[in-house]
């Protein structure tokens, strides 16, 4: 019998996940060792630490293109844009998470398990601190979301799909508000999240029956060269990609979206919106390009109908949306179609494109989610619509934030909004799905219309005796404003520099 | 003669032209932007401006001068405009003998109106604002005359149809002047949009707006094209100088401050298209039927303006109407060509004197009359105001064309050319046309003036105590009244030499209908019909008239109502106008706004039902997903087995 033997492990391209993984496995052992008042500065300064950690060792390994452990995961141009990405919008809303001035305790509850409605929930929504343990649930989740993305075998990424997945789950459950609805958004993502890793394991089985390898290298050769029935390649490919839409919210696996996104307390949300995404979409680019790039002809009409059905979706049932965490909700959904149209360009501009509309969505949709936070009443955030009728008149500042944010999603120039979609549907018609350019441009009209209703409502109604007042934001929530609107505005008027960069990033290996 | 038009590049001292055009612009600029700060001293600022471009503009006229004939002009180019492919338009100027003319005229007569202005808008407290308009007009007629290529001109000649419109409505909260200035602002838009595309046909079939290349390409256009061009021209000038068919708006223009009404409503700003026509002289003089119709616009205008304005009662309408008609004997003018170019620019020098002086003298009198404009109720002022009194004479006098002043020297030979047409008919009806003007002008200025100071008083408010005007508004009468004396004989012994680098030499002039004395000929007919025209409405208004309107014949009560021309207007233009918009609103509020509402209501609709697949349930979301899957598989394996391909 031939002796195992150990593949050989580049540590350096791995260090950004080992630093968060290990990071993440310290914050559970700091719960115990740090008394509960220092806790959450200490927390929040670990991960964040870790996370610039991670950053820098992303940054030292910049040139890296090399496959590793295996062949299990490949660091190359995307890989590290996307690290790099996934870890920058995971700090920010690092920031989110551990803001603690807008309530007492923060947003999270000190201990989820206690029943609702009970005296114990009682007492301790009374200001408790809030749980710490988000801080290494979301570093894990971040971990993972750093390995799906480098992922390049199917097994690794599912892997880390669970990985990131498992904690996203808890964190949805924390809400200190509204506990019955963070809850039941929690269970809802948990049983539909278990359902679509299924199909993703289902489908890595039948890739596996006609490649015999789970390698994406080895899927791509046999997808060149097929031995075996292609019935395998389809049905595997189609399972795989079910598993991956889900994660990135295409319709019609993006039911679970709203009602989570509305749930879940909100740092987390804008958590998800803005670095899900980027992950969901890194591990999408992956599959598709290194693995099936072979039957793009086959794929291509198949997703790109999925494509228009998410635009179409999101962008409807945004319109008559009454709160706004469900309407951001079908805008992101929306955005993941257009995200999809950048994918299905299936050329290095599209791969660019998608990474650059990536970020920049990510940065506006933290931005959002920051408001969101501040807008409130005696009960929490006040996301009902009707609520920020005339909100301009009483805080004209953050009301601006706002409409600018909701310009830059609504695709207007000078915002990365405008950049970025013009860059997707450019890479798009490049590659020649003109048609998918051209319900992207229908979809995006539409979709002004709520955006620009929710401007139209803060700014030129009335404020009514139920308008809430507006918190003062904490200085963390000012730095995630502050850097959301930057990048928001910086990306719309000077996007060469990330474009150039994303450019250069954009090859995978293989 | 050489066709060649070259203009010499600006040296030495006549580098310093745009210097005309900056400190009115300057000076408006400061006006507006320091806003009640300047309210103490602003209208001097106002006046010393203007007169220091008049100075300026003296000084670079002399270094011109001085110049050899030949090399007679001065082109600074400052920047590049507008580059955009083939269009190259040049931010430059240009001063040569025609601009020179008009820069002094501009800020000669400028400079005094704006002192008279300082008297007459003492007691207004918008006379800063005011004088900020007045200086950015004279800025913008300074860059119109300066220009060095078309659209420079229409630079300037759309800011002077601003200062114009802004002047007019200054008083905007009566609506009679809001209203005047708004049809004074459509009216010419009609005109500047004909000079736009006249402007873009030039850039099409020259690829220029430079005089000089546009003047130089003339001889390669075609006949049709040169005619489209100059009927383009023609429609922009008629615009501006108020002449059939956009002649209405001058009128009612005269609701704007008396000075207004001098400086932009009768000496420069509505001369501007005698100037467009006379500085287009090669592409006019090229096809003799757009001469023929200046010619005919022309004739008919001053022969409307006369009829009108015997009819009229109001004091500045009567001389607005004069001006039409005054305009409409420079467009025959400028539409004879050949030597009566230069005729036509006398003519227009002249009337710039006489009738601002007769505006100011106006304003002098209503100043001094509580603002009474109506000439049947005034009467027996020559023993109150004794300087406005002796200055309007002058000024009357002087456009009924009396020898010797300035009238007669400049109007007289534009009558005589008109005879002097090559075509018999034409000379026989232009000539007739402009004879006739001349006997009714007398009658009409006659009635004008004998009503205003002569005859018994017929004024109707009660403790009316008319008195002269203080200095500040007499000083520019008397030196406006001397130039209405003097100017007209050197006028027209030197500017025609003057204007020769401009128009070019000219021929003997060829003999006319009236054989080899016509000129004899029509110097006495002219001086005959001037004083039977004048000893008429002497003798019918001596002993003055009544007070209210008197029931009259055809002929008067459609010279009172404008020659029905403002009942045309709004039977074929206004009518149909506000049809057409509503018929527009309609559509857009039915069609346009109904498929955009049905559009919404639409994804509202479906937006409504598929809100209702999010049930909350997970086994309605698990059951979507398995739909999903299976249709995703479902595709792929059609596709792999060939079903869809």
């Amino acid at each position: 019998m031939e002796p195992l033997k150990l593949p050989p492990i580049d540590y350096a391209a791995l260090l950004p996940m080992l630093i968060l993984f290990g990071a993440a496995c310290a914050g559970v052992l700091l719960e115990v060792l740090v008394p509960r008042r220092a806790r959450n500065i200490a927390q929040l300064s670990l991960s964040l630490l870790a996370i610039v950690a991670a950053l820098v060792a992303v940054i030292m390994e910049r040139g890296t293109r090399t496959i590793t452990i295996g062949g299990a995961v490949a660091v190359d141009g995307p890989t590290l844009f996307l690290q790099g990405s996934i870890l920058v919008l995971g700090g920010v809303s690092m920031l989110l998470i551990g803001e603690r001035s807008i309530e007492r305790g923060g947003v999270f509850v000190s201990q989820a398990a206690v029943t609702v409605g009970s005296q114990k929930d009682m007492k301790q929504a009374g200001g408790q601190p809030g749980a710490t343990e988000v801080y290494p649930l979301a570093t894990f989740a971040l971990g993972g979301m750093l390995l799906f993305v480098a992922a390049n075998d199917l097994l690794t990424m599912f892997v880390a799909l669970e990985v990131f997945s498992l904690p996203l789950y808890l964190l949805c459950a924390l809400a200190r508000r509204r506990r019955l609805l963070s809850q039941e958004a929690a269970l809802k993502y948990f049983l539909l999240g278990s359902y679509a890793s299924a199909f993703f394991l289902f489908g890595v089985a039948f890739i596996y029956g006609f490649a015999g390898g789970i390698q994406l290298s080895v899927v791509h050769d046999a997808v060149a060269n097929p031995q075996r029935s292609q019935v395998l390649l389809y049905v595997g490919l189609g399972m795989v990609a079910i598993g991956l839409l889900f994660k990135a919210a295409l319709a019609p696996f993006h039911v679970w979206t709203p009602d989570v996104y509305q749930g879940a307390p909100t740092p987390v949300t804008a958590f998800m919106a803005a670095c899900t995404k980027v992950a969901a979409f890194g591990a999408l680019l992956r599959v598709l390009y290194v693995a099936f790039e072979g039957v793009r002809w086959d794929f291509q009409p198949v997703l790109g109908s999925i494509a228009v059905l998410t635009m179409f979706t999101g962008a409807i049932l945004a319109v008559t949306q009454t709160d706004l965490k469900r309407l951001l909700a079908y805008s992101s959904i929306a955005n993941a179609g257009y995200l999809m149209v950048g994918v299905l360009a299936l050329n290095d501009e599209g791969l660019s494109s998608t990474m650059f509309y990536l970020v920049a969505y990510g940065f506006s949709v933290l931005a959002a989610f920051a408001i969101i936070s501040l807008v409130r009443d005696s009960d929490g955030e006040a996301t009902h619509l009707s609520r920020w009728a005339g909100i301009g008149r009483k805080s004209p500042l953050l009301a601006g934030v706002f409409t600018l944010i909701l310009l830059a999603f609504a695709g207007i120039p000078l915002t990365s909004g405008f950049t970025s979609k013009f860059a997707v549907f450019g890479a798009a018609f490049e590659g020649g799905q003109t048609w998918l350019v051209i319900f992207g441009v229908v979809t995006s009209m539409l979709l002004a219309f709520p955006y620009l209703r929710v401007v139209v409502l803060m700014w030129l109604s009335e404020p009514g005796e139920s308008t809430p007042a507006v918190s003062i934001p904490g200085f963390l929530t000012s730095a995630v404003l502050a850097l959301g609107l930057l990048v928001t505005v910086g990306l719309g008027v000077a996007p060469a520099p990330l474009i150039e960069l994303t450019r250069e990033a954009a090859q995978f290996v293989r | 003669m050489d066709l060649a038009v070259e203009f010499a590049p600006a040296t030495g001292v006549l580098s310093n032209i745009w210097l005309l055009v900056a400190i009115p612009l300057a000076s408006a600029a400061i006006l507006l932007l320091l806003g009640k700060r300047a309210d103490k001293w602003g209208h001097w600022l106002g006046v010393a401006s203007v007169a220091a471009s008049f100075v300026l503009g003296l000084i670079f006229f002399l270094n011109l001068s001085g110049l050899d004939p030949e090399r007679r002009s001065a082109e600074l180019s400052l920047w590049d405009f507008i580059v955009v492919g083939r269009l190259n338009v040049d931010f430059g100027l240009l001063f040569d003998p025609l601009a020179g003319v008009f820069v002094l005229l501009i800020t000669g007569v400028g400079s005094l109106i704006h002192l008279y202005a300082v008297g007459y808008m003492e007691h207004d407290p918008g006379r800063r604002k005011f004088f900020a308009y007045f200086n950015l007009f004279v800025s913008a007629m300074l860059l119109l005359v300066l220009g060095n290529n078309y659209v420079m001109l229409y630079f300037g000649w759309e800011g002077v149809g601003l200062a114009s419109y802004l002047l007019i409505s200054f008083w905007y909260t009566k609506p009679s002047a809001a209203t005047a200035g708004k049809k004074a602002f459509l009216m010419n838009r009609v005109g500047d949009a004909g000079l736009a595309i006249g402007i873009f046909l030039m850039f099409t079939e020259l690829g220029s707006t430079q005089y000089d290349e546009v003047f130089n390409g003339v001889d390669s256009l075609a006949a049709g094209t040169i005619l489209v061009m100059g009927v383009l021209l023609l429609l922009g000038a008629c615009g501006k100088s108020g002449q059939f068919p956009l002649q209405a708006w001058l009128p009612d223009a005269m609701e704007g401050p008396t000075p207004v009404s001098a400086l932009i409503h009768a000496a420069t700003m509505v001369t501007a298209g005698v100037y467009l026509i006379a500085r287009s002289n090669p592409i006019f003089s090229a096809n003799t039927t757009l001469q023929l119709i200046v010619v005919s616009v022309g004739a008919l205008t001053l022969l409307m303006g006369c009829l009108i304005g015997a009819a009229k009662d109001d004091i500045k309408r009567v001389l607005a109407w004069s001006t039409v008609s005054q305009i409409g004997y420079m467009f025959l003018g400028v539409g004879l060509g050949g030597g009566a170019y230069a005729l036509a620019i006398i003519h227009l020098l002249a009337h710039g004197f006489f009738k601002a002086n007769m505006f100011l003298g106006a304003g002098s009198v209503m100043h001094g009359m509580h603002d009474q404009v109506d000439i049947r109720r005034f009467g027996g002022l020559r023993k109150h105001m004794k300087i406005t009194y002796f200055t309007f004479a002058t000024g009357w006098l002087a456009i009924i064309g009396i020898p010797p002043l300035s009238g007669f020297f400049s109007k007289e030979p534009i009558i005589a050319a008109a005879f002097e047409r090559e075509v018999a008919w034409q000379g026989w009806v232009f000539g007739t046309a402009a004879l006739l003007g001349a006997g009714l002008t007398a009658f009409y200025m006659t009635r004008l003036f004998v009503l205003t100071f002569h005859g018994p008083a017929r004024w109707t408010e009660d403790n009316q105590h008319p008195h002269e005007s203080p200095a500040i508004m007499t000083i520019p009468l008397i030196l406006l009244a001397a130039g209405s004396v003097g100017a007209g004989f050197l006028m027209s012994t030197s500017v025609p030499n003057w204007l020769t680098p401009v128009f070019g030499e000219q021929q003997a002039a060829p003999h006319g209908v009236l054989g080899d004395s016509g000129h004899t000929i029509v110097t006495v007919l002219s001086l005959l019909v001037t004083v039977l025209g004048a000893g008429l409405a002497w003798a019918l208004f001596r002993n003055g008239t009544a007070t209210e309107p008197q029931p009259a014949g055809v002929l008067v009560t459609a010279a009172r109502r404008n020659l029905y021309t403002d009942a045309f207007n709004e039977a074929v233009f206004e009518r149909p106008g506000i049809y057409l918009t509503r018929a527009l609103v309609f559509l857009d509020n039915r069609g346009i706004d109904g498929l955009v509402n049905g559009l919404a209501a639409g994804v509202g609709g479906g937006s409504g039902r598929l809100r209702r697949l999010q049930t909350g349930f997970v086994r309605s979301y698990a059951l979507s997903m398995l739909t999903g899957a299976m249709l995703v598989v479902g595709a792929f394996l059609a596709i792999q087995l060939g079903w869809l391909a």
